[in-house]
């Protein structure tokens, strides 16, 4: 499908556009900053929902190819020589995420209305940050993927490292950079070394992922050949855990997750947000996108074995949650947890699993940053995030207690939200791939376990209750310190406009999960298409 | 145009009207009271109406020209709409109404609005009244959701959304800590059940394609598949249907408070009165077991209870539901707080529907379902208006001006207005409520002939006497019989030394000397006890819809034609179950059962009553054999504590010990700070290697040759005559080099 304009070229770069005009500007100029910022993260949310509102499910579920089933593709070539284009499109997978993007990026711009340390340039490296981010989900080359996917990591260095808490700040900084940084360089051997084997193998040397899929779906592709003349060792299944733990770590995956609680805590609030709203998403997307939708039967072999790394990530920072004093790192460990269950989806291997971690993408990108607004508002006025010394902090911004509790509910999978509309499909997919799954290493194979997988994993969904009740009750019920904390304001207008954004989209999933399971699904159909081709 | 008289689309309706009540409420109306009642009571009205009509469609009402309908259970009222329509897996929800659900819609919407009126009095003088009737609306509608679901995933959201209105109202008043943590203890206890009962959905899902109702249990193919496919865990021991089974019979557990799970009813006492009333009778605990009746088709797919074959869902029930109705009867004897004695009694019931369930009685529990949401919600209502009484006696022998709710603050060793040692002889004081409390108590207790709860629960023992000791000897049966026997003995007893502690003898405090609900113009005191008398006299009359067709006397009289509530439930299920026998000298024994128990609660405590700072004569008679029984036993085993012991400490462990500190903080960031600092450390390294070896060479190099320079540079002093030296030394070595050559 074509759209009459270059629709997601220019949702990715009036970000970019924005943050040249503020650069623009003359330094006492904050207030006009902050209001190009919000016009331009505002233009490209209603640019994403008008993709989202256009994006045709049934011609995508009807497509015959993978190149007609992106949508509002654009294509020009950039690098000749090296086969580079500036090829964008949409699938079901996407489209979501577009939009989410968008929703996180206005709400945090909208909420950072406060900031007067250096406005200006906040407002311009946020904006590159989210320029980067629109860039890596519309991008269909995998050149432009990772360009765009390196252009959203610089910014998020100096805005942590300058604005930030500052007695983690350059901790934190550094950690999350070199942590995203080395993952994202082994991704990057890994792709060099597709494009050509890919290159080799057809002679034409094209980093466009529709060429790579193309190779992919070959018979006798270049990716099933062997290497090292080790039996039964493709470049597929030698290359697969590189690509896709390389993009997990920014997805949280366990070991590689510590970066993102001390990333979040020392972020400001509307980095946090993008941060762990969608900025780990791409990490999840992009091991999908490039990982298992290009090297399937790499994932076949070792999605089995990954469960289990997701496994630990839904029940131990589950379990960490709950026992931190500190109510960012609170939120922080809980994105660990419930970007397990994105992987985790993802390694269910079927159609119900994976919409369900789609899903989750979005339910959980929205809900993390609706917690983490409500934490920055706290800790702006109350300057402390110590969870005891906090409390009733109903009475004075009833609004904030209301979407975290909100956003509470949909973390523990209440019906009726979205985080519910999401975990099922999950659980039901893990059912279903129990029988048709088996784990083999050497000579020792296992079979049957991802019902285990199903039944540890829900321990998660527990203790995840625990926290957030206990967060609630301490921080937004409890005793309210009249002394301390009597004079703070509630929050303000556009405080509240965000929150009720986010909140909306949290309400509508949930009660009307149509509007977005039938977009997901046909994106994922043909990914568990692939997948499934070889059991 | 949608056909809003037509049955099948009506069902839709019912749930309606409290959600679109919790919406006004929450948005518009919470600054006005009486507009909050307004619209609470018209939802519910409303929704009561509709209830009405389509339970009227469904039994048929020949006076008002409807007539029900042929052949109900296979042909019951429902409609569908696609909830999650996607290309290949269409998941519709819908609306149901089949026998079971129309009995439902009987007993829960007429308690809902007997709860709402009742509120409006009992509330009357919080300062969040408004709040509190947002969130009795929306359980309203969550449960009523529930009732007409067609489909398991919906039954589980109106499920969840209860448990998250019981976390907010049971906490409700949240500044009290045993409060929110009561709140917290139930949402917690129930979670962990709930998120097994979700695998089980899902497990289900994945296994047949369809959560509706009807397309598993009207399909003989579909069940026999589930019931010989080994499950995937355990398929040695399991079929795919009883694995699920046991899934959603853990969220019963959870639900309704059976054993093991039965620790945060009791503490849910915390909440308002009306509360309890709303989680004990009309929703939450009958949302549990009403749940395992819709689903029984699946527990017993493989299994015939009725020729003792037993599926492990059947059997798990059976034995947990049997144990818990009597641990918690043993339990209720011994507590002196009177919404204890009742919560406990509640979990004991539950035990007797859950159990008759596991033995195959299906009917008998749902009958007993029935019966116990009425007459327990007129006994947690009555109990509330003794504690309102209570706080009103404590208030005037007081004049201090307290606020009602102001007993709870804990200020040295507060009133107790929940204790029943602290009452007596309100039989005088509140005597609306006494004949309210007494039909309810009696009841619960079995009462031969009068009350409700005899004919349900006689049905109950009547069927496992029948499955078990009296005719075929299968072993759940003969187990389930014995304990639910004792069990109904021990209900007797407990609810006899509630009544006699509560009404009879003389006040034994001021409070009690005082009490009363404010005289019987005061509004509190209309809106309180109206539904009292409602529901007292559905206490003793509900019964006769299901009694015995060879009862002497009543069977001729209320089952001309068979036994009605039998026959029109039975149709629910694809293959009906048979009427047990009658058994007229097995019967007769029976009615001795309850009598014994309220003999001999008379006699040691009606007889005689108790004085004030008298030690209990039930504790006196068990401490002649040990103490420890009475201790156990008002400790209630101690379950709490062993559960902190066993679950709750070792997990805090794990999170921040073992997790958090040793994994996280240790392993994983040991290992990176460790790569970190050894690449500190090689850079270090490199930084020695660069100054010593390749500054050495480096610099050695330009400090070789400043060096030679800055000691080169003497000659280059300005000095003349040392030029002048130098030149004459030139000269003269140049002249020997020159002579030396010259001579050689």
């Amino acid at each position: 499908m074509d759209s009459p304009f270059p629709v997601l070229s220019i949702i990715t770069l009036t970000p970019v556009a924005g943050a040249l005009l503020i650069l623009l500007l003359p330094r006492t100029a904050k207030q006009e900053a902050r209001l190009i910022a919000a016009a331009a993260t505002g233009f490209s949310l209603l640019l994403a929902l008008l993709v989202y509102a256009n994006y045709d499910v049934a011609f995508a579920n009807s497509a015959q190819s993978v190149r007609e089933m992106f949508q509002f593709q654009e294509s020009t070539s950039w690098v000749a020589a090296l086969g580079i284009n500036y090829h964008l499109g949409v699938d079901g997978i996407s489209a979501p995420m577009v939009l989410l993007t968008g929703l996180a990026s206005f709400a945090g711009v909208l909420i950072s209305w406060g900031i007067d340390d250096r406005p200006r340039e906040f407002m311009a490296f946020f904006l590159l940050l989210v320029a980067g981010v629109y860039g890596v989900f519309v991008a269909m080359d995998l050149f432009v993927l990772f360009f765009f996917y390196e252009l959203a990591i610089f910014p998020m260095y100096l805005l942590i490292a300058t604005w930030g808490w500052k007695d983690l700040r350059e901790y934190a900084s550094m950690k999350l950079t070199l942590y995203i940084l080395v993952g994202s360089v082994i991704a990057l051997i890994g792709v060099l070394a597709m494009y050509f084997v890919a290159g080799d193998a057809t002679g034409t040397y094209s980093f466009d992922m529709v060429h790579m899929l193309e190779v992919s779906a070959m018979p006798n592709s270049p990716f099933d050949m062997e290497i090292f003349g080790i039996d039964g060792l493709t470049f597929a299944r030698a290359w697969f855990p590189f690509i896709f733990l390389g993009f997990g770590v920014l997805a949280g995956v366990f070991p590689f997750h510590n970066w993102s609680p001390d990333g979040h805590v020392a972020a400001p609030t509307a980095v946090s947000m993008i941060h762990a709203g969608v900025l780990m998403k791409l990490g999840a997307y992009s091991a999908l996108r490039v990982g298992v939708q290009l090297l399937p039967d790499g994932a076949r072999v070792h999605l089995p074995w990954i469960v289990f790394l997701t496994l630990i990530n839904v029940v131990y920072g589950a379990f960490i949650a709950m026992r931190q004093r500190d109510f960012k790192y609170v939120i922080g460990f809980s994105s660990v947890s419930h970007m397990g269950l994105v992987s985790m989806g993802w390694a269910t291997m079927n159609v119900f699993g994976m919409t369900g971690a789609g899903l989750q993408m979005f339910s959980h990108g929205a809900m993390t940053a609706l917690f983490f607004s409500c934490v920055g508002m706290v800790y702006d006025r109350a300057h402390t995030r110590d969870i005891p010394s906090l409390g009733g902090f109903r009475k004075v911004m009833p609004w904030v207690a209301f979407a975290f509790v909100l956003g509470g509910l949909v973390s523990m999978g209440m019906p009726g939200l979205s985080g519910f509309v999401a975990e099922f499909p999950i659980f039901m997919g893990l059912w279903n791939a129990s029988p048709t799954i088996a784990l083999h290493i050497g000579g020792w194979s296992l079979m049957n376990y991802y019902a285990i997988i199903a039944i540890v994993g829900v321990l998660g969904i527990i203790v995840t209750a625990a926290y957030v009740l206990r967060v609630v009750q301490q921080v937004f019920f409890g005793e309210f310190d009249q002394e301390h904390y009597g004079h703070l304001s509630d929050v303000t207008v556009l405080d509240k406009a965000a929150l009720a954004m986010l909140s909306l989209s949290l309400i509508i999933l949930g009660v009307w999960p149509s509007v977005m399971a039938p977009m997901v699904e046909s994106g994922v159909r043909p990914i568990a298409q692939l997948l499934l081709g070889g059991v | 145009m949608i056909d809003w008289t037509n049955a099948n689309i009506l069902p839709w309706l019912i749930p309606v009207p409290p959600l679109i009540a919790f919406a006004l409420i929450f948005l518009v109306t919470n600054r006005s009271w009486w507009l909050t009642v307004i619209t609470a009571l018209t939802g519910t009205i409303l929704s009561w109406g509709l209830a009405a009509a389509v339970f009227l469609r469904a039994v048929g009402a020949p006076i008002l020209g409807l007539y029900a309908p042929e052949h109900f259970g296979p042909n019951a009222f429902g409609s569908q709409v696609p909830w999650m329509a996607t290309g290949a897996t269409q998941f519709n929800v819908g609306v149901l109404v089949d026998p079971l659900t129309v009995i439902m819609l009987f007993m829960v919407p007429l308690a809902i609005l007997m709860i709402m009126l009742y509120s409006v009095g009992y509330m009357y003088h919080d300062p969040r009244r408004e709040r509190f009737f947002g969130y009795m609306t929306l359980f309203a509608g969550a449960m009523l959701t529930l009732v007409v679901a067609d489909n398991l995933l919906l039954l589980f959201i109106g499920w969840e959304i209860m448990g998250f209105c019981s976390y907010s109202l049971i906490g409700f008043w949240f500044e009290k800590e045993s409060a929110y943590k009561a709140g917290v203890k139930a949402f917690m206890t129930t979670r962990v059940a709930d998120v097994i009962m979700l695998l089980g959905i899902a497990y289900l899902f994945a296994e047949t394609g369809t959560l509706n109702f009807r397309d598993i249990f009207f399909n003989e193919e579909m069940l026999h598949q589930l019931a010989t496919t080994p499950a995937l865990l355990f398929g040695g021991a399991f079929s795919a249907a009883g694995l699920i089974g046991v899934f959603l019979v853990v969220g019963t557990i959870g639900k309704s408070a059976q054993f093991p799970l039965h620790v945060w009813l009791p503490d849910a006492m915390e909440g308002p009165t009306p509360v309890s009333a709303m989680i004990h009778a009309a929703a939450m605990v009958s949302a549990g077991v009403y749940m395992v009746i819709r689903m029984y088709p699946l527990l017993e797919a493989g299994a015939d209870p009725h020729h003792g074959i037993y599926s492990p869902p059947l059997m798990l029930m059976a034995y947990i539901g049997a144990f818990t109705a009597l641990f918690a009867a043993v339990i209720a004897i011994s507590q002196n707080d009177i919404k204890r004695v009742l919560a406990y009694s509640t979990i004991s019931q539950l035990g007797y529907m859950v159990a008759a369930l596991g033995i195959g009685a299906y009917v008998a529990a749902a009958f007993h379902l029935i019966t116990h949401g009425i007459f327990k919600a007129l006994l947690f209502m009555s109990s509330g208006a003794v504690i309102h009484g209570m706080e009103h006696g404590e208030h005037h022998a007081h004049e201090h001006g307290h606020h009602p709710h102001n007993v709870f603050e804990d200020e040295g060793k507060p009133f107790d207005p929940q204790d029943m040692r602290n009452m007596g002889g309100l039989k005088d004081r509140i005597p609306v409520t006494w004949w309210a409390f007494l039909a309810g108590g009696m009841s619960l207790a079995g009462f031969p002939l009068f009350t409700a709860g005899f004919w349900s629960k006689d049905e109950i023992l009547a069927e496992s006497w029948n499955l078990g000791l009296g005719g075929e000897g299968f072993g759940p049966a003969i187990f389930v019989f014995i304990l639910l026997v004792v069990g109904a003995f021990l209900t007797a007893f407990y609810t006899t030394r509630q009544l006699a502690l509560t009404f009879a003898g003389e006040p034994r405090t001021e409070a009690a000397e005082h009490a009363s609900l404010g005289g019987p113009s005061s509004l509190v005191s209309i809106f309180m006890q109206g539904p009292l008398i409602v529901l007292g006299v559905l206490a003793l009359i509900t019964g006769y819809a299901g009694v015995h067709p060879s009862f002497p006397v009543f069977g001729p009289i209320f089952s001309p034609g068979g036994n009605p509530f039998h026959d029109f439930v039975a149709e629910t299920l694809m293959h009906h179950p048979p009427v047990s026998d009658f058994n007229l000298v097995f019967t007769l024994v029976l009615m001795l059962v309850p009598l014994a128990g309220i003999g001999l609660g008379w006699l040691m405590y009606a007889r005689k009553p108790l004085a004030a700072g008298q030690e209990d004569p039930g504790k006196v008679a068990l401490d002649a054999i040990s103490p420890a029984i009475w201790r156990w036993m008002e400790n209630k085993f101690y379950v709490d504590e062993l559960y902190d012991w066993a679950f709750v400490r070792p997990s805090y462990w794990v999170s921040e010990t073992l997790v958090s500190q040793i994994i996280d903080r240790g392993v994983i960031d040991g290992t990176l700070h460790f790569i970190a600092r050894a690449g500190v450390f090689t850079g270090e390294l490199f930084k020695r290697f660069n100054r010593v070896v390749i500054d050495g060479v480096g610099d050695g190099i330009p400090q070789g040759i400043g060096l030679f320079s800055r000691w080169f540079r003497f000659i280059q002093s300005g000095n003349v005559q040392q030029y002048m030296l130098m030149v004459a030394l030139s000269a003269i070595v140049l002249g020997i080099v020159v002579f030396w050559n010259l001579i050689r």
